[in-house]
């Protein structure tokens, strides 16, 4: 069946956001313009405002309301979406945790762009790189396609393992660019995404307290079971998140069987099956990384692209095996761990601890702030890289990328 | 027709045996406001006293639906419900948002006069203890001038409080009503009503605090009835922007006179050594404001 009669438009990734949302039939939408996101929360409430999409649009007056109406909405047992960006994503901090702490199958859309200060409304990572220990699933889309898919798949994950999804794709390079997206058939959608059924419920017939005061240890209720202390659940959660990656690989393979297009679950790989030399990034920079792998092979150099799709639960049985044959991994981080290195360098190393056939690992800070990421620099920083470590014997520092300091 | 005491449901949703200190103003409210909801209603309720008056996991003496939300939450929680509840056909059901004087005046503010201004179709209540008493007695911007706090603890407050249901009318909600639960009556029908009307509602209670305002736990009417009859508190009620006063207030307006500040302050600790320019202040601002009421009345 698949892709038969379906529709391929061209749109941005806002676009492609905003359509996903609604073909996942979200009940309830709360979100607050910040560039580059904007154009979701516009479309949807376009898609809204026309009756092509049945749901409650409320026009909040900041992110934090946006996320605490989503937060509320799904314990009634609705279906939330929020977008956000930057500083919007920092200012729902406090109720990223509480969704994911009430264990609620929120979906965001998080349009990746640096924060403040000073103001910079262009891309990179750090905003959703900065949440990443908020308790979200965190996936990292590569094109306008993929961002679509995963916002109809994150449902069905989330709504599966009870932990809220973010889909983060890159400002302006995602958001803003067009490009070809097969829209699918919505009643295929409907039939891989059935309605949300909810663990817990509020209602009059049935009182219960949701979160209320939970101290640290287990307490017995009114009939004499033991039931939780605040470790438990914190147990729990960790539990839910670490696991859900065969959730996560299942949702896309079921995906792929149904529209004839998978996204390679937790991870995505090019040209790694005899490489040597890995270049490895999250979103549109590691679809950039497969032009320079070519450029790397065309002269003379083994080298592959290792794609992050899933960014928490961190995939580390998935990254040991990918990088095992391996000599030189080059991570390309658009973010940083202030006082440390790029997160994703620094987690892939953690990984690799335990790994046998441990290969070096090379950190880049790149593209901070929008600054461009030209295919040769990736090239250049490869070539840079073989060579220390075939003339040094120290550790190579992480490296700042076409940093004019 | 006005309900009295006497005919008030016998029917209890705040079971015996709750968190609070012994002759809380809320607990009492709360007993009252739960009766006017019948049990229809689903709570939000942030970071405040009333978050331990609901007891803590796995058990609460509360027969309502309470979902916790986050400090500065309230209203946007409050419209998460209906808008929930809405999308998925519900709309016999009453939300509620619940927050102290510090989650509503302070943090909370934000929420509150986003969700107003979208007319979000729900009760907002405000218990005003006047400082944050969950953290231990801090001021707040509805504590009263000359009042000491934790943070406020030798010179006492310096500043007058926050007007909060007057900057509610500037969003012309459908419904706003001040509430003491020393005239339980009173506030059992202000809540019956706002249960009748669609939109924001607003509901700002004051409720004495023994602890917070330093005084015996038996005086707690007492203490309320005090601050309706010095004019430190007035009950009153606005219908589509209709000002009305109502129970006490009313009747010392009709036939009486309002009894002095000093009255009121003296059986209080927080208000100990009060400078005599602040209580002469205080009495200034009182006799204002309820001249501002007669006026509308
Ligand atoms: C964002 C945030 N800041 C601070 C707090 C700490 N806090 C919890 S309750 C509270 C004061 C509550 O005061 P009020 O709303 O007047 O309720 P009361 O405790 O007096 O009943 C504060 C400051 C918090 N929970 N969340
Ligand atoms: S501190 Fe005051 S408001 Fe809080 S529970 Fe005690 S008496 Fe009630
Ligand atoms: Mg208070």
């Amino acid at each position: 069946m698949a892709g038969k009669k379906t529709e391929s438009l061209i749109i941005t990734g806002n676009q492609a956001a905003a359509i996903g949302a609604k073909m996942s039939r979200v009940q309830v939408i709360a979100a607050y313009p910040i560039t580059p996101q904007s154009p979701v929360t516009e479309g949807l409430s376009q898609f809204v405002e026309m009756g092509e999409l049945k749901a409650e649009y409320v026009t909040v007056e900041s992110e934090h309301s946006a996320l605490s109406v989503c937060i509320t909405a799904s314990t009634v047992g609705a279906r939330a979406f929020t977008a956000t960006s930057a500083n919007g994503l920092a200012y729902m901090c406090e109720q990223l945790h509480w969704a994911a702490g009430a264990r609620l199958p929120l979906v965001l859309a998080c349009v990746n762009r640096a924060m403040a200060a000073p103001w910079n409304i262009l891309n990179d990572q750090q905003d959703a790189m900065s949440q990443r220990d908020t308790g979200w699933i965190q996936i990292y889309a590569r094109d306008n396609q993929e961002i679509l898919d995963s916002i109809i798949q994150a449902y069905k994950i989330a709504e599966t393992v009870y932990v809220p999804v973010m889909v983060c794709y890159d400002g302006y390079i995602l958001s803003h660019t067009v490009m070809p997206v097969e829209i699918p058939r919505q009643k295929d959608v409907d039939r891989f995404l059935p309605r949300y059924k909810p663990h817990t419920i509020l209602d009059p017939s049935d009182p219960r307290n949701l979160n209320q005061v939970t101290l640290a240890n287990p307490r017995l209720n009114s009939i004499g079971s033991l039931c939780h202390g605040y470790m438990e659940l914190r147990y729990l959660l960790q539990e839910a998140i670490e696991g859900c990656s065969e959730t996560i690989v299942a949702v896309d393979r079921e995906f792929g069987e149904t529209f004839g297009r998978s996204w390679g679950g937790m991870t995505w790989s090019y040209r790694l099956e005899d490489a040597d030399l890995i270049l490895m990034a999250a979103g549109s920079l590691a679809t950039q990384a497969t032009v320079a792998a070519d450029e790397l092979r065309a002269q003379g150099y083994r080298a592959g692209v290792l794609g992050l799709r899933v960014y928490r639960p961190f995939p580390k049985q998935d990254l040991i095996e990918a990088t095992s044959k391996a000599g030189l991994v080059l991570v390309f981080d658009k973010s940083i761990s202030y006082g440390n290195e790029g997160p994703i360098c620094s987690d892939l190393k953690s990984a690799l601890y335990r790994s046998k056939s441990r290969p070096v690992v090379h950190g880049y800070i790149c593209g901070l702030g929008g600054r461009d990421i030209k295919v040769r620099e990736l090239t250049e920083a490869a070539i840079r890289s073989l060579l220390w470590v075939r003339e040094t014997e120290s550790a190579k520092p992480t490296e700042w990328l076409n940093c004019q300091i | 027709m006005e309900t009295s005491v006497l005919n008030l449901p016998e029917r209890e949703y705040l079971l015996p045996g709750n968190r609070t200190c012994a002759g809380c103003g809320l607990s009492i409210a709360y007993r009252y406001i739960l009766k006017a909801l019948e049990g229809n209603a689903i709570v939000a309720v942030p970071a405040s006293c009333l978050t331990v008056l609901h007891g803590m996991y796995p058990t609460t003496s509360v027969l309502i639906p309470c979902v916790n939300v986050a400090f500065p939450s309230t209203a946007a929680s409050a419209s998460g419900l209906v808008a929930g509840l809405k999308a998925l056909g519900r709309t016999d059901i009453t939300v509620v948002g619940f927050a102290g004087d510090g989650g509503t005046h302070d943090i909370g503010i934000q929420a509150l006069s986003g969700a107003a201004e979208r007319g979000a179709d729900f009760i907002y209540i405000c218990y005003d203890n006047e400082a944050y008493m969950n953290t231990g007695t801090q001021r707040s911007s509805s504590t009263p001038l000359g009042a000491k706090t934790a943070t406020t603890p030798v010179l006492g407050k310096q500043q007058h409080l926050k007007d909060m249901p007057r900057i509610m009318e500037a969003h012309s909600v459908s419904y706003i009503a001040t509430a003491c639960p020393s005239y339980p009556a009173d506030l059992y029908d202000k809540m019956r009503k706002a249960k009748t009307k669609k939109g924001t509602r607003y509901i700002h209670i004051s409720t004495p605090c023994p602890p917070g305002w330093i005084f015996p736990t038996k005086d707690t009417v007492k203490m309320g009835r005090l601050a309706v009859e010095t004019g430190m508190v007035t009950l009153y009620e606005m219908e589509d922007g209709v000002f009305r006063l109502t129970g006490r207030s009313r009747s010392v307006a009709e036939r009486g006179k309002l009894k002095p500040v000093g009255d009121y302050i003296k059986l209080q600790g927080r208000f100990a050594g009060i400078s005599a320019d602040n209580l002469k202040e205080l009495q200034t601002w009182v006799n204002s404001r309820w001249a501002g009421y007669l006026k509308r009345a």
